[in-house]
């Protein structure tokens, strides 16, 4: 759906946006593209979309190379960039007009059936006179996204979709990306919010200054990490000497809880009893479930901050 | 870097965008704003003529072929209103409206974001170049068109109306008058293409509308000023309001299209050059904001 190889771009004064891409991202995936601010995202994406040329590498879309192929690429494909920009003195309806006829390929007959249905999957129909002007950031998000689903498409790239929007918009844009990709929608989401990546993707690709760090499954990338294991006990010193007998890593203890390294061998079962056996009060006991979040840490080995 | 464009049916290729591109102009606060104070200037030489004449007296200098200003005329024709607003527009306030229109066309929808969700629609670039150039095109004769009608109307209202001397001295019918009138309003807005070209090439070079609206404006100041230096008459002849007065000449009879031709010819180059130069930057112009 989308290949690129190779993939950099240098902005005018120097600034190394993005750093030779290598990303696949399969038909019929919800892809992640995650990453802290600035580490090239929206640039990679502006290259997907034939914004921007690139400084070297190539870009191929739905099979078609970006951006040479801008023309018979994006009416297949929907698109929200860097946040939804309007025209404040067009009401929602007329803008969806405007961008509609900006397409070649679009068929005015179609139109208006076509806008209303939009208008109606984001939830803006009520809303639709309105100008942009008064629209509040969720609204305009909203209209964004109506304006990408204005003709059935194949793909679907959106920057940050979720950004501005208060949880009940959160939850009705996962639901209709969730929606979308059941009707066969490849969907290519950028986000910063781990979780977000993690409801609704099926896979996931990490950046960092510019550079691909992993791209995979997302159960993939949790399982390349390996998770805790965690004891719950007011015995903190005890389990301590218990499990490091048995061969558990990198003890730590906080407030009524020890975690450790997962032992790569052995059953777990026989640790708790171990434990047990030596009058440990052993309130809870298990491996701890690897969050995105920990794959992400893991990965960049400082977490999720800005690089300068 | 060239892109290809999408091509089908041809006549549904650019219409509907150019269609969407006019009423989108002409529904922006500032160009009703724009068109208002046009209109509003033949409105004020109406009147100011009105009253200074209201004893007889004679106003402006005689049409004696030193410029053609038809002040003097208004009054025993309200037609020739419509001459002296187009000469008064003509130098400042028309290329002035026509360079914040073109000036702002690619460069503040750069400003807004909104040129990005036009690109992946996709308008393809060099189409919409063309709707745009089109569009401000429209803006150039609805301009004019203002001026003329708001001239009219005010002649109509404070003057007497009737046959019309050219300034050959000749005579013909209020209608043939008009049906010059008509003519000269084309020529005017048609005088207007150089300064929309320029225009909308300084657009694209910028991502921010105001400093494209007073870079084009600020060209227009700088020629019409270079154009007044006799010492410049070299270079003259290729300054774009060089020949804007000649349009005068068809109020003459035998119209003479000499000074007419030489300035449609220059606008031609001038929207052959810039219009090259601005599609040349357009379709290989990175696109962030
Ligand atoms: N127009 C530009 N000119 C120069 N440098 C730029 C430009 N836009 C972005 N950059 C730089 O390129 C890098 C990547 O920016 P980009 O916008 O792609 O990041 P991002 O991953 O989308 O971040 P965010 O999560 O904040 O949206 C940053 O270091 C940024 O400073
Ligand atoms: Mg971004």
């Amino acid at each position: 759906m989308i290949e690129t190889a190779g993939l950099t771009k240098r902005y005018r004064g120097g600034q190394l946006a993005v750093d030779g891409l290598d990303l696949v991202v399969p038909r019929g995936s919800v892809f992640g593209f995650l990453g802290p601010n600035g580490s090239g995202k929206t640039t990679t994406i502006r290259m997907l979309m034939g914004l921007i040329e690139p400084t070297s590498g190539v870009a191929r879309v739905l099979g078609e190379p970006m951006p040479r192929a801008v023309g018979r690429v994006l009416p297949r494909v929907g698109a929200l960039i860097e946040g939804p920009a309007l025209y404040g003195f067009l009401s929602g309806h007329d803008n969806l007009v405007r961008f509609d006829a900006a397409d070649p390929t679009a068929d005015p007959r179609t139109r208006a059936a076509r806008i209303g249905a939009a208008l109606e999957r984001v939830g803006l129909t009520a809303a639709a006179g309105k100008k942009a002007r008064a629209y509040s950031l969720g609204m305009k998000q909203r209209l964004g996204l109506a304006a990408a689903l204005l003709r059935p498409r194949e793909l679907l790239v959106l920057d940050e979709p979720t950004n501005g929007l208060d949880p009940q918009g959160m939850r009705e844009i996962r639901a209709l990306v969730r929606e979308l990709a059941e009707d066969g929608t490849t969907v290519f989401l950028s986000s910063h919010l781990l979780d977000e990546i993690e409801q609704v993707c099926t896979h996931v690709a990490v950046m960092a200054q510019g550079r691909l760090l992993t791209q995979g499954t997302v159960r993939e990338l949790a399982a390349s990490v390996t998770g805790r294991l965690a004891v719950g006990t007011p015995d903190t010193a005890e389990a301590v000497r218990v499990l490091k007998e048995h061969g558990v890593n990198d003890l730590t203890v906080r407030g009524e809880r020890v975690t450790g390294e997962l032992p790569g061998t052995g059953d777990l079962a026989e640790l708790n009893a171990a434990l047990v056996r030596a009058g440990v009060r052993v309130r809870a006991f298990g491996a701890e479930r690897v969050s995105l979040e920990d794959a992400f840490v893991a990965l960049t080995g400082e977490g999720f901050d800005v690089a300068g | 870097m060239s892109r290809a464009e999408a091509l089908p049916g041809r006549g549904r290729w650019l219409l509907p965008l150019f269609g969407n591109e006019v009423v989108t102009v002409f529904r922006r606060w500032r160009t009703l704003v724009l068109l208002g104070v046009l209109a509003a200037v033949p409105v004020l030489i109406g009147v100011a003529v009105r009253i200074e004449t209201r004893d007889g007296g004679s106003v402006g200098p005689r049409g004696d072929g030193q410029g053609p200003a038809f002040l003097s005329q208004v009054t025993n024709n309200g037609l020739f209103l419509v001459f002296a607003a187009l000469a008064a527009t003509l130098p400042f306030f028309l290329p002035m409206a026509v360079g914040v229109v073109a000036g702002d066309s690619v460069a503040g929808e750069a400003n807004s974001g909104t040129l990005r969700y036009l690109l992946v629609a996709p308008a393809g670039r060099s189409r919409l170049l063309l709707a745009k150039f089109t569009a401000t095109m429209v803006f150039c004769l609805a301009a004019t068109l203002v001026v003329a009608v708001s001239a009219l109307v005010v002649g109509v209202l404070l003057f007497p109306l009737g046959e019309v001397t050219l300034i050959s001295g000749t005579t013909v019918s209020f209608g043939e008058g008009l049906l010059r009138g008509l003519l000269i309003a084309g020529v005017v807005a048609l005088s207007l293409v150089g300064i929309a070209s320029l225009g909308l090439f300084v657009s694209t070079l910028t991502g921010s509308g105001i400093a494209a609206m007073a870079t084009t404006v600020g060209v227009v100041i700088t020629v019409q000023i270079l154009d007044q230096f006799p010492q410049l008459h070299a270079i003259q002849p290729y300054l774009f309001p060089h020949y804007w007065m000649g349009f005068a000449d068809l109020l003459r009879d035998p119209v003479y299209p000499d000074q007419i031709w030489r300035n449609l010819g220059l606008q031609g180059l001038y929207a052959g050059v810039f219009g090259s130069a601005a599609w040349a930057r357009f379709t290989s112009k990175d696109v962030l904001a």
